[in-house]
């Protein structure tokens, strides 16, 4: 038997974004494929609205809402008879014209699914999971193949969503998708969840942080390639170039540290090209637990 | 169990009988709609028709040419929708994710079958309805008697070939099905005992033919609609094949 998911356990809220946030193939797909009924699991208990997913029936699936990561809406289909004969299936379902409208669909509507763009498939398959009604909605990557005003539009709908009270459950492999968006967040590795909390939480994981000290954490500068720096901070702090003169300096900053750093570059007589200072990112989070290496 | 927090405005189900009848109808307008499908259908059945009647491969087995081969081409109708069509478009439905999605709605897995099913007995009564349209003027006499069972081992043999075409579609690549299931069309189309009966095939295939789900449908049908009787052997073997290829569906068959 292949475990794909063995020792994820979380919790979602109503009227919360609940994220499940990892590198591609790291098992979040199929735990909510699981909690959806999608998959049948070999072990482990799924509770959805009070009610196991892996045998419920129609009761519990008219109130749960599901976008799947590859849309899943016949390539022959045109925008609006799909989304009313998806509408029929409940018994009070969401107004189509309202759906439409909001999600930009009346721009493409004479369009078959196959046509569309991945932006307005996803638009699309937001509006089919949305058009019951229901009081929890799945959204497996959410913003994949979205453009930057589609992107606008989805964030700002699954937001009203969750004031009105809709648990809303989405994977994003994307650090800014869960940071915008995510009220609590799991991290998942391997098939297991290796870390959870608010995204300040997580941020504040950081030890130096929990020391009080400041939250910058990287200072990236171009300067000549090749450079030892060596010495010139403290070993807390690493200095790595990247590619050739562009260096990234990682650890607790502080302000002696820049110094120590701009006066070596005045003894050296070396100016550099840029440099700029960054606060701790959910992306330093993910990859200080989830290792940095890519699988 | 008690629900205390539901609400008029929380979702709920349409009910099941409306569910299936919407996806029959969804089903059905999009065979209807697909250029490829209404070939295999409706168009290649009355070529083959027309072709049957001006050739004397069926001479001999009936008063008129006409009368032998209206009920191998109802056959015929029936494993075009149900085996090939149905299987292909499961076929591609099951690649793009479709069945996936519609069963996280209400719909669900058995209402998604369930419509698939209607579907096709609905594009079947077309086909019925064409192919008697256009054989009644070309001479074709069935018996009264031969209407009720010729209809319901139709439908018999819709399911069987229905079974079938799922159990392709849901185990092989979708690029796999469209060849499977229109080879098996056109080979058991040919040389099945569908519409040219076994006792004209060659030799070595006649044994084998009786036991194939088109050589009993296509036996079940002329024993109908020639001499009003049913064909319990051939009926047989239609059920065995629909429980068999049902069964094998059940167990098999993978949404993703």
């Amino acid at each position: 038997m292949l475990r794909v998911v063995n020792g994820v356990s979380l919790m979602a809220e109503r009227g919360q974004v609940t994220a499940l946030l990892g590198a591609n193939g790291a098992g979040k797909t199929t735990t909510i494929e699981c909690a959806q009924g999608l998959q049948k699991r070999s072990g482990g208990s799924i509770s959805l609205l009070g009610q196991d997913p892996g045998r419920s029936g129609a009761d519990l699936r008219s109130r749960v809402g599901v976008m799947l990561q590859d849309g899943g809406l016949p390539p022959s289909a045109r925008p609006i008879p799909l989304l009313r004969h998806i509408a029929g299936m409940y018994a009070r379902p969401r107004p189509v014209d309202e759906l439409v409208q909001r999600l930009g669909i009346d721009t493409f509507a004479r369009t078959s699914v196959r046509r569309l763009s991945g932006g307005q498939k996803q638009r699309l398959a937001l509006a089919a999971a949305l058009i019951g009604n229901p009081e929890v909605l799945f959204l497996d990557e959410p913003s994949a193949g979205l453009d930057p005003q589609s992107r606008q539009l989805v964030f700002e709908l699954i937001s009203e969503l969750r004031a009105g009270g809709m648990g809303i459950i989405l994977t994003t492999h994307l650090m800014d998708d869960a940071q915008r968006l995510a009220d609590y967040v799991y991290i998942i590795d391997a098939g297991r969840n290796v870390a959870e909390g608010t995204v300040s939480q997580l941020l504040q994981r950081d030890p130096a942080v929990e020391a009080g000290t400041d939250h910058i954490r990287t200072l990236v500068f171009e300067a000549p390639p090749g450079l030892d720096f060596a010495g010139v901070l403290p070993h807390a702090i690493t200095v790595t170039e990247t590619r050739a003169g562009s260096y990234v300096a990682s650890g607790a900053l502080r302000p002696r540290d820049l110094a120590s750093l701009t006066a070596w570059w005045a003894a050296h007589d070396v100016m550099p090209g840029s440099m700029s200072l960054a606060a701790r990112s959910l992306e330093d989070v993910f990859l200080d637990i989830s290792g940095k290496d890519i699988r | 169990m008690t629900a205390p927090t539901a609400t008029a405005t929380q979702g709920a189900p349409a009910t099941l009988l409306r569910r299936i009848l919407l996806q029959g109808r969804y089903e059905s307008l999009a065979m209807l709609r697909n250029g490829e499908q209404l070939i295999l259908a409706v168009v290649l059945p009355l070529l083959a028709l027309v072709g049957l009647t001006v050739t004397p491969f069926l001479d001999g087995f009936g008063a008129s040419r006409i009368n032998v081969a209206v009920p191998g081409i109802l056959a015929l109708c029936a494993m075009s929708t149900a085996f090939t069509g149905q299987g292909i478009a499961t076929g591609f439905d099951r690649r793009y994710g479709v069945l996936r999605f519609l069963s996280t709605t209400p719909l669900g897995r058995e209402g998604l079958i369930a419509g698939k099913v209607l579907a096709v007995l609905a594009v079947l009564c077309l086909q019925v309805a064409v192919v008697t349209l256009v054989a009644l003027p070309l001479g074709w006499q069935p018996p009264a008697a031969g209407w009720l069972p010729g209809l319901s081992l139709l439908a018999l043999g819709a399911a069987a070939f229905t079974a079938l075409g799922l159990l392709v579609a849901g185990t092989v690549r979708p690029e796999a099905t469209l060849a499977i299931t229109n080879l098996l069309w056109i080979l058991l189309g040919a040389l099945g005992g569908i519409v040219i009966p076994a006792e004209r095939l060659p030799a070595v295939t006649q044994g084998a033919v009786h036991y194939l789900p088109s050589g009993a449908l296509g036996e079940a049908l002329r024993e109908a609609f020639l001499h009003g009787a049913l064909n319990g052997g051939a009926a047989l073997i239609l059920l065995v094949w629909t429980v068999l290829a049902g069964a094998a569906a059940i167990r098999w068959f993978k949404w993703n």
